[in-house]
C-alpha cells in the first residue's frame, strides 16, 4: 500500500469522498450566493442575510469545504507533476514545499475567514 | 501516395529519435495500419521496428499511437485514423522506448501483477469444478475480454504521471474482473490493497481509457464498481 504523508486524510477512499461531498456543498452555496446577486442586494439586504446564523454556518461550512476540497485538489496536482520520478531529488523538495505552502495559506484564508464572517 | 511519418529510434545509434517520412502506395484500397508497417519493412526500409503477432486483433501485440490515438494497427482501417493523406505512427505515450515502436511494458506488467490476477478461493476444492450460476458468470462480461494490449493505460495522463503508483486502467479492469467473480474468496485481501490515494483514486474519471479500447471494454466504469465496493466496506 502507498501511503502519502501530506494528503488530506492518508486515504484514498476517504480524501475521494470528501472532495465530493465538498463539491456539493461549494456548488450549493455559489449557486445560492449568484442567485442572490443576480436577483439584485443592496448593502443593508447583504449585511442582514449575513448576520443570519444559518447564512454565518453555511458559509463557514463553504469555507471549511473550499479549504478540504483545495487541499486534497493541490496534492493530486503536485504529486502527478512534481515527483522525483520526473524531477529527480529537486522533485520532492518542491513539491512538500509547495503542499506545506498551500496548507499554510488555507489555514490562514480559514481564519482569516471566520474572522469576518463572524465577526 | 499516403505520407507515412514513422518514429524511429535506436538507442545504439542514435542520440535521440526523429521522425522519419515515407510514401506508401495503397492502390485505393482502405487497407490497415498494420498493412502499410509491413509494406514500408518489407520494400522500403527492413529496420523499421514493431510488435506484431495475431494480425487480427486477438493478441494485443500491435499497441500503437497512430495520427494521436491509441489503437491496435491491425484492425484500424486508414479510413478511421488518415486525415489529409497523412498518417503518424508513435510508440504507445509513457513507456520508455526499446526501438522504434516497440516499447518497453515492465511497468505495465508489474501492476497487473500487483493486483494478482488470478482466482483465490480458500474453500477446498470441489471433485470437479467450481460452478457458478449464469446471472454470476453474467457479471464477467466486459472485464474478461481485455487482451492486456496497454492502449487505455498509456492513455491515461495519471498513468503517465504515477505508472509506479496508480494501477492504471488495464490492471484495474482486471482486479474488477476477480473482485466481481462469484468463485474469488480473497475479495476481502483484494480491497484492502486498493484504499491508498494512488491505486485506485488516482483515476479523475476522464475516460480516455474508453476512447481508445480496441476491445469496446469500459475500464471507468469497472473502476467506479471498485470504489462502490470501498466505500461500502468502510461504511
Amino acid at each position: 500500500m502507498v501511503t502519502a504523508v501530506t494528503s488530506l486524510s492518508r486515504s484514498g477512499l476517504s480524501d475521494w469522498l470528501v472532495q465530493r461531498v465538498t463539491a456539493v456543498i461549494l456548488l450549493a452555496f455559489f449557486v445560492f450566493v449568484g442567485v442572490q446577486i443576480a436577483s439584485g442586494v443592496s448593502y443593508a439586504e447583504w449585511t442582514a442575510l449575513f448576520a443570519q446564523t444559518w447564512m454565518k454556518i453555511f458559509t463557514l461550512l463553504a469555507i471549511l469545504s473550499l479549504a478540504a476540497h483545495a487541499w486534497i485538489g493541490m496534492w493530486g496536482v503536485f504529486t502527478d507533476y512534481l515527483t522525483e520520478r520526473l524531477m529527480g531529488s529537486r522533485g520532492n523538495v518542491l513539491r512538500i514545499g509547495l503542499q506545506l505552502l498551500t496548507s499554510l495559506s488555507l489555514v490562514i484564508y480559514v481564519i482569516w475567514g471566520i474572522q469576518i464572517v463572524w465577526a | 501516395m499516403l505520407q507515412v511519418s514513422v518514429y524511429r529510434y535506436n538507442p545504439e545509434q542514435d542520440a535521440e529519435p526523429s521522425m522519419q517520412t515515407f510514401e506508401v502506395d495503397t492502390g485505393g484500397k482502405d487497407v490497415m495500419v498494420l498493412d502499410v508497417l509491413e509494406e514500408i519493412k518489407a520494400r522500403q526500409d527492413a529496420s523499421v521496428t514493431y510488435r506484431r503477432s495475431c494480425r487480427e486483433g486477438v493478441c494485443g501485440s500491435d499497441g500503437l499511437n497512430m495520427n494521436g490515438k491509441n489503437g491496435l494497427a491491425c484492425i484500424t482501417p486508414l479510413s478511421e485514423t488518415v486525415k489529409n493523406n497523412r498518417l503518424v505512427i508513435r510508440p504507445l505515450p509513457g513507456l520508455p522506448v526499446i526501438r522504434d515502436l516497440v516499447v518497453d511494458m515492465s511497468m505495465f506488467y508489474a501492476q497487473y501483477e500487483k493486483v494478482q490476477p488470478y482466482l483465490q478461493n480458500a474453500t477446498p476444492a470441489p471433485a470437479i469444478e467450481r460452478l457458478q450460476s449464469p446471472e454470476d458468470r453474467a457479471k464477467l462480461d466486459g472485464l474478461y475480454e481485455c487482451i492486456l494490449c496497454a492502449c487505455c493505460s498509456t492513455s491515461c495522463p495519471s498513468f503517465w504521471w504515477n505508472p509506479d503508483r496508480f494501477i492504471g486502467p488495464a490492471g484495474l479492469l482486471q482486479s474488477y474482473r476477480f473482485l466481481a467473480d462469484s468463485r474469488d474468496t480473497a475479495t476481502e485481501e483484494r480491497l484492502s490493497r486498493l484504499d491508498d490515494p494512488f491505486s485506485v483514486f488516482r483515476c479523475h474519471g476522464i475516460q480516455n481509457c474508453v476512447n481508445v479500447c480496441p476491445k469496446g471494454l469500459n475500464p471507468t466504469r469497472a473502476i467506479g464498481h471498485i470504489r462502490s465496493m470501498l466505500l461500502k466496506r468502510a461504511a
